[in-house]
């Protein structure tokens, strides 16, 4: 396949995957705000552009004016805003364009119709009422999607790069999403392991479709270090970086396989795969929660990179 | 249903009222139908053209918005008898079309012989020196043709135009029968159509039949030359390198690698033998034509005449699109074919003639006017529909550069109905058949792209210029 098509495709997946998690980062901090004073609302507010790396962007246009309306209409729909999802999902439809030949009906009539129905809702200011409908949208249109690749495409190399497109961007989503949380609610490494507070912790969770799944693992048990190993180490919970680091290997491994050898990111991808597998979590929070996200957050920019690479994605 | 007006040919009525004899079974199946049918089918046919992106960009348009074409649920409709017929002097003129730009790139006996003034092509930007004294692979110039036809009577067809530079539109009439029958499946066990839908499995055969000789012994790789998603047809080209298994490239995927060109895969560099490009001429190769062009593949020329790639169409054939050189169609055919045409040019007249001229300046009212290179419905006038200002300011244009004009008759285009709010109105349509030229032969599809004005009375069918679609059948015997 073309080059100009992986990179295509692999863009396409990953900023629809980009769309969806800023969707229910959006959704757990909307939650969390209704439940807040003013201050706590907006400090949370905060944090969901922090962890979306917009707060510069944001700063400059509505100054430290954290409120919930400027923040979801600036993350999903602002025009100044670079990241915002709608300006995504336009991307990703692009993307679909350009690699029309490589996808499915099924996939591109997705991708397409997500983009007309969110070009639609997002077209005025969105309202504290309507938040719902359109984050609800937004997660439906996506699962839609996962539907459609699932069972309409052909494994080959393009069903591998855009998995791989997906599970860099989920792998760097977590890990940033985990890294602001637990800088806000873990004040000092002397909390890990203490009863902290449910309700944040919770939101955690919910902001990476993982609170139900954690509460029946753990018999409703919320605490620092169960949660950091759930979302870092547990390779059942398909949002953990050990998950999407499995999901990255066997898809690499397919393509090792069909091009009859291993490239420099496989390399890569393996010693990242190996530390995941050893690691406790004892031994993750001894070394610093931040520091381990960081080197994590580097390594998964270099996968990435390697990848374009080695698969030629541009000249 | 409305009558037809007296001036035009009715295509499904006859002047009494009758229905002919192509839409016998179409319109006896229609009275069967509930009211409100076609109405719901058509928008339903909307909303399946929006969500599948059959959509394409309008130049100039403020925001690039992508539009849809219209499309209108009644069918054209073709006798066997009238296809046949067709067929044939389609046939004919596609032969003479390749004769012709053989000859126009070789010794030019058409020119030698007086019957083509040489000045239509010196100075002429379609007409390509680099491709002078060079043959194609396999003798091929225009591997898609999309020849436009008017009709005016039961038996008159003419050529309106010859589209060999990169005829589009075919995708169209393929994604027009599938909507066709995903709405009146029961139709078309009612009606014997012939099908269109193997297009692109033919266009696929053809190219590969095109490929460099050198190279042959492997099963040649064709790719879709696009360029990108902004261009108004990308939908095509993406629909055409699907429905091939073809690859759909942009020039920065292309480069010249070991004397071919070779496109940037995820496991290297990999050669194409056959190049569909749709992209002009004047942006294939900025090392020999425009320098600024990044669609194309710099160097792409030397490889072509090193006989290393073929491009389809084959560079240069432009010139025959030109509406100057269109005049001597009548005379281009019988030179290189030794025969009569079948299909008859609509009379033009070439105003770098003085005599010509002084006609077309008293009857400008009554003529349309083109420019020789102009193509699309821009840059014309319909004297009957124009103002008296228009008018006078295209006078202006004409007088200072003559040569840039042909004119023609305000032709009285046949009509078709299509669905309206009022029910039924007959609507003025063209038709565009596609056709295949490989070593092999000829090939015409069975159908073809019918253009229709929607605006009652005009005679623009450009969907540049807010014209629709419909689906076009040929009937079987």
């Amino acid at each position: 396949m073309l080059g100009r098509s992986a990179n295509g495709i692999f863009w396409l997946f990953r900023y629809l995957e980009r769309a969806e998690n800023t969707a229910r980062l959006i959704e757990a901090g909307f939650r969390m705000a209704l439940t807040r004073d003013s201050k706590d609302a907006s400090d949370e507010w905060r944090s969901v552009v922090i962890t979306l790396g917009q707060q510069a962007a944001f700063e400059a246009k509505h100054g430290t004016d954290y409120t919930g309306p400027h923040v979801f209409n600036f993350v999903l729909r602002d025009k100044d805003n670079p990241g915002a999802v709608l300006a995504m999902v336009e991307q990703a439809r692009s993307s679909a364009r350009s690699v029309r030949t490589g996808i499915t009906r099924e996939v591109w009539e997705t991708v397409n119709d997500t983009w007309m129905i969110l070009r639609e809702m997002l077209a005025r200011p969105i309202t504290e009422t309507r938040l719902g409908d359109v984050l609800d949208t937004i997660r439906r249109q996506s699962t839609q999607l996962r539907g459609a690749l699932e069972g309409t495409m052909l494994r080959n190399e393009i069903y591998n790069f855009a998995r791989l497109g997906t599970f860099i961007e989920r792998a760097d989503n977590t890990a940033r999403i985990l890294d602001v949380k637990y800088y806000v609610l873990l004040p000092s490494l002397s909390y890990v392991g203490s009863s902290l507070d449910n309700v944040q912790w919770e939101n955690v969770l919910r902001s990476l479709a993982g609170e139900r799944a954690y509460r029946w693992l753990n018999a409703g048990r919320m605490e620092a270090k169960g949660i950091a190993e759930f979302l870092i180490l547990d390779g059942r919970f398909p949002r953990s970086l050990a998950y999407c680091y499995a999901k990255l290997q066997s898809n690499m491994a397919q393509l090792a396989r069909e091009y009859g050898h291993e490239a420099a990111s496989h390399e890569i991808l393996r010693d990242t795969c190996t530390r995941l597998h050893t690691l406790s979590i004892e031994s993750v929070l001894e070394q610093g929660l931040h520091q381990f996200i960081a080197d994590f957050i580097a390594v998964n920019t270099r996968l990435a990179l390697e990848i374009q690479r080695d698969y030629r994605f541009i000249e | 249903m409305t009558n037809s007006s007296a001036s035009s040919y009715d295509e499904m009525l006859e002047p009494d009222g009758a229905v002919r004899a192509a839409y016998a079974g179409y319109c006896k199946w229609l009275e069967e139908q509930p009211p409100g049918l076609l109405k719901r089918k058509g928008q339903e046919a909307e909303a399946f053209f929006r969500r599948t992106g059959i959509t394409f960009n309008v130049y100039g348009a403020e925001d690039a918005e992508e539009r849809l074409i219209p499309f209108d649920p009644v069918p054209r409709i073709i006798t066997a008898h009238q296809w046949r017929r067709l067929s044939r002097g389609i046939e004919q003129r596609v032969r003479a079309l390749n004769a012709f730009l053989h000859d126009l790139y070789h010794r030019q006996e058409i020119v030698r012989s007086g019957r083509l003034p040489e000045r239509l092509l010196k100075g002429n930007a379609a007409y390509l020196a680099q491709m002078a004294g060079f043959t194609p692979p396999g003798g091929v110039y225009t591997h898609i043709v999309g020849i436009d036809l008017v009709r005016t009577g039961e038996d008159e067809f003419m050529v309106l135009e010859d589209n060999a530079r990169t005829p589009s539109g075919v995708s169209y009439m393929l994604e027009n029968r599938e909507t066709m029958m995903a709405m009146f499946p029961e139709l078309f066990t009612r009606v014997r159509v012939r099908e269109v839908s193997d297009y692109p499995r033919r266009l696929a055969r053809s190219l590969a039949a095109c490929a460099p000789p050198a190279f042959s012994g492997h099963k040649p790789t064709v790719a879709v030359l696009t360029p990108g998603i902004y261009n108004s047809a990308y939908f095509e080209h993406a629909f055409l390198a699907d429905q091939m298994g073809a690859e759909l490239v942009e020039g920065s995927d292309l480069r010249v690698e070991d004397g071919r060109i070779a496109m940037r895969t995820t496991r290297g560099w990999k050669p194409v033998d056959v190049i569909y490009r749709r992209v002009d001429d004047d942006f294939l190769d900025p090392l020999t034509f425009n320098p600024e062009s990044v669609l194309g593949v710099s160097g792409i020329m030397d490889v072509y005449r090193a006989g290393g790639v073929t491009i389809a169409n084959a560079p240069g054939t432009g010139i025959s699109d030109d509406k100057a050189i269109y005049s001597f169609m009548p005379e281009i055919v019988e030179f290189y074919t030794g025969e009569k045409p079948i299909l008859q040019n609509v009379p033009t007249w070439r105003c770098s003639e003085p005599e010509a001229l002084k006609y077309v300046l008293d009857n400008l009212a009554e003529l349309v006017v083109k420019e020789v290179h102009g193509s699309g419905g821009y840059g014309m006038l319909i004297g009957p529909t124009s103002s008296k200002k228009e008018i006078a300011a295209f006078e202006a244009k004409l007088r200072a550069r003559p040569d840039n004009y042909i004119a023609q008759p305000t032709l009285s285009l046949s009509t078709v109905p299509i669905f309206t709010k009022a029910g039924l109105a007959p609507r003025h349509v063209d038709l565009r058949p596609f056709v295949l030229v490989s070593p092999n032969g000829i090939d015409i599809t069975p159908g073809g792209l019918t253009r229709v004005a929607l605006k009652k009375g005009s005679l623009v069918v450009n969907s540049s210029q807010g014209g629709g679609t419909k689906d076009s059948w040929v009937l079987d015997d």
